[in-house]
């Protein structure tokens, strides 16, 4: 049903193969990016991203459980999105399809792997109690790049994540939900996604953009600008040239990016 | 003959007299991609509602050869509650889903749409009561904003009993320690009622006083959605 | 007893009128009072009122030139998408005749085609056909879309709007009833015009909108401002503009721009001389 008017797709390429974009941007240019925090009160942490239309709402809930048994001193973070039919003309209810389970995966190993969470310090008794953060993505508005936008909600749910105070009182956990406490972490994280139209990379493709898509590729930087998590996605291939270009220009538009986060 | 005492100020935990509805604030043509969309805040409600439609279905079997027909879903983000809700649907969900359509359905007028579907999306990012009615009133705006045919732009609110009083618009504090609930949805031009539900015990004519007071509650939330399908087009005469 | 004014904002359930007036589209009535149906501009018309929606999806009528895209091939028909909660059927004998032929050789998937509606059955089912001034494929530039109530405001008053703008950007504009705009030219201008249609959409409901257009093309075209001399006072006389498409059959400005005919198409893939295509030309 979904099919791209065979115009449309030669239109695109054309004007990206003379160097522009449909919408006036540069190939390394965001479009405009919105975050706000502490959204929601019920939330432990909460914040929606926007970068032009695309809007994600993340919210933190957190719970004491058991860790895992072959991680029994660390706490347990579980991403998840839900993709929802109020996003997109296209998108049913139902259980998650395979895109929303990558976008939750891919957000998901960025997060992990940058290390921005002491899962150590979400331990409250080892082998027994553990924090558990579930960071829930919800999918307002798709008008292209989730991944970026996703992942800008999240962390910024993340930075305004508090937990209740708890010690542990002769083996029993003891919550005390008046103190408070900022969650700690290490590191922030940002994601930067391109997709490859004719022979050119493009930073934050638009819908219209990902919908005629040779390729694309995810690349999760750390604050230090490290690379932390990637992911390549479309139907046709990269060149190693077409990797190393959208690393670099990663590595360079991370820097923006934590200043919308900071700011 | 029931005497209802009506306390006065102060009377809810609160602040609200009886007859007072929360904070309540509408937005409408919020989103992009939706045909029609609002924002609903109602006291610590948060609710995105989207329209897509009238469209043409796969789902051949809802279709109807004679007039359109409407599709609900209504959903609660995992973070709207205190305890995390389970994403996806429970039997709760698909029970408001369905009399939310029903609610909607009479102002309708889909009759040159045959063999079309529109459906509706209601998300609670943040709920605090009352979402099925707030649902409801968001939804109404949005399928006004989608450019959907109707006679009237269904309202809904709701009034019960806490503490041996009729009050309107229960709080999610009133709505747990409350002895009845009683939403209801209208088409406000007419009166006619499109959703009634009623959960605990109450008098003939305790419900009768609730019933007026949800509806005079719907009469006043139906000012702010008219003036919310206004604002965006009036900011621009 | 009338309530509103002509072009007021109204939103459903709204009262009109009571006794005395005519309920035209975008109306009910209920007793003698008259009430809108839908969020829109009211359109008084002698005794009569009608509600033009600011937001709608297009609802195919017998003899509209539309836009459409080619979604699925079968047996003997395209499927083709309109924009619109009813899809189309393109016979393959509005090609080929009575002649057998394979059909994706001359349209094939997401090729996008202009058209005519040539009949809509009760359960708006849709057969479309090409006969007609620059009916057929596209081929290049881009498309772009209109919310369908506004088509007529984008047209103007005898074509006055879309020939402003084509004139401006130089570029070839076809304009279908269902709201997709196809637009070819510089490929600058192309999206120039795309905004200057999107501008026409958001803000259709203005007063002044040919007078802003104007001096937005101007300022686009000659990199300053239209000079005040050149401003034209007539420009008010197309307040009217927006209202019923019942009045804008005037098929001129739907069809002017000769397009690339599915015929030369034909010819392109070389079909056999006896087609009966050929044979009803050479009648």
């Amino acid at each position: 049903m979904n099919i791209i008017p065979e115009i449309t797709r030669e239109s695109i390429t054309q004007i990206i193969n003379d160097g522009e974009r449909v919408d006036g941007r540069t190939f390394d240019q965001y479009r405009g990016i919105q975050i706000e925090t502490d959204i929601i009160s019920k939330a432990e942490g909460s914040a929606r991203a926007k970068i032009g239309y695309t809007q994600v709402i993340a919210g933190v809930k957190v719970s004491i459980g058991e860790p895992f048994p072959d991680t029994p001193n660390l706490g347990v973070l579980i991403t998840n999105t839900e993709v929802l039919p109020i996003a997109d003309p296209s998108f049913e209810p139902g259980p998650p399809n395979e895109d929303s389970v990558e976008l939750a995966r891919v957000v998901d190993r960025a997060i992990r792997e940058s290390g921005m969470i002491d899962l150590e310090k979400l331990c409250i008794e080892e082998g027994r109690k553990v924090w558990m953060l579930f960071v829930d993505l919800h999918i307002i508005d798709y008008d292209g790049n989730l991944f970026d936008t996703a992942t800008l909600a999240a962390v910024s749910a993340l930075l305004n994540t508090k937990l209740p105070k708890t010690t542990l009182d002769d083996g029993e956990v003891i919550i005390n939900d008046e103190i408070k406490e900022e969650l700690v972490l290490n590191n922030k994280v940002t994601m930067s996604t391109f997709v490859k139209i004719g022979d050119k990379m493009v930073l934050d493709p638009s819908l219209e953009e990902e919908t005629i898509l040779d390729g694309r590729l995810s690349v999760g930087v750390t604050e230090s600008g490290k690379i932390c998590a990637m992911q390549k996605g479309g139907d046709k291939s990269l060149l190693k040239e077409d990797i190393f270009e959208a690393v670099n220009m990663a590595i360079s538009k991370s820097k923006e990016l934590i200043k919308e986060i900071d700011s | 003959m029931v005497f209802i005492i009506i306390n006065g100020e102060g009377s809810r935990g609160d602040g609200r007299s009886f007859n007072e509805l929360r904070s309540l604030k509408i937005e409408s043509g919020v989103l992009k991609r939706a045909d029609g969309s609002a924002y609903l805040e109602m006291g610590g409600n948060k609710i995105l509602a989207a329209v897509y439609g009238p469209r043409e279905s796969f789902i051949k079997r809802l279709l109807k050869p004679n007039t359109g027909v409407i599709r609900c879903k209504y959903n609660m983000a995992p973070f709207s509650v205190d305890d995390r809700k389970r994403p996806g649907p429970d039997r709760r969900s698909i029970e408001i889903s369905k009399i939310t359509a029903e609610a909607l359905r009479p102002s309708l007028l889909l009759e040159n749409f045959p063999h079309s579907m529109i459906d509706v999306s209601i998300e609670i990012i943040e709920a605090e009561g009352g979402t099925r009615c707030a649902g409801i009133t968001a939804a109404a705006v949005a399928l006004a904003d989608a450019g959907i045919p109707m006679k009237d732009i269904v309202v809904g609110c709701a009034a019960g009993k806490v503490n041996d009083e009729i009050v309107l618009d229960l709080s999610e504090k009133e709505d747990k320690e409350g002895q009845s609930d009683v939403p209801i949805a209208i088409m406000p031009r007419t009166n006619e009622i499109t959703l009634l539900q009623t959960d605990g015990i109450l008098t003939e004519d305790e419900l009768k006083l609730a019933i007026d007071l949800a509806i005079d509650g719907c009469h006043e939330i139906s000012k702010i959605q008219k003036d919310a399908l206004k604002k965006r087009y009036l900011s621009n005469f | 007893m009338i309530h509103v004014e002509d072009k007021g904002l109204v939103v459903p359930g709204e009262i009109l009128a009571e006794e005395g007036y005519y309920s035209g589209r975008g109306t009910f009535k209920d007793g003698e009072s008259i009430f809108s149906s839908l969020t829109g501009l009211v359109s008084l018309k002698n005794k009569k009122i009608s509600v033009i929606p600011l937001k709608s999806k297009y609802l195919p009528k017998r003899g509209d030139v539309v836009i459409g895209k080619i979604t699925d091939i079968r047996f003997s028909i395209w499927e083709v998408d309109l924009n619109s909660p009813y899809s189309g059927i393109l016979p393959a004998s509005e090609v080929f005749g009575r002649a057998k032929k394979d059909l994706s050789r001359v349209f094939g998937l997401g090729d996008v085609l202009f058209l005519r509606i040539v009949d809509v059955d009760e359960v708006n089912k849709v057969r479309l056909g090409l006969k007609g001034r620059g009916m057929g494929k596209f081929r290049e530039g881009i498309l772009t879309n209109i919310t369908p109530t506004k088509v007529p405001r984008l047209i103007g008053k005898k074509g006055s709007m879309i020939n402003m703008i084509k004139e401006s950007t130089n570029c070839k504009i076809v304009v279908g009833q269902n709201g997709l705009v196809w637009i070819k030219g510089d490929k600058k201008m192309e999206l120039i015009t795309k905004k200057i249609i999107k501008m026409v959409d958001d803000e259709s409901h203005t007063s002044g909108l040919t007078d802003r257009i104007k001096r937005r093309l101007y300022l686009i075209t000659h990199g300053e401002e239209l000079p005040e001399e050149d401003f034209n006072e007539d420009c008010t006389t197309d307040e009217s503009d927006l209202d019923d498409t019942s009045d804008v059959s005037d098929e001129e400005y739907f069809e002017s721009p000769k397009i690339e005919n599915f015929k030369e198409n034909l010819n392109g893939e070389d079909l056999s001389e006896d087609s009966s295509l050929s044979n009803e030309e050479k009648k």
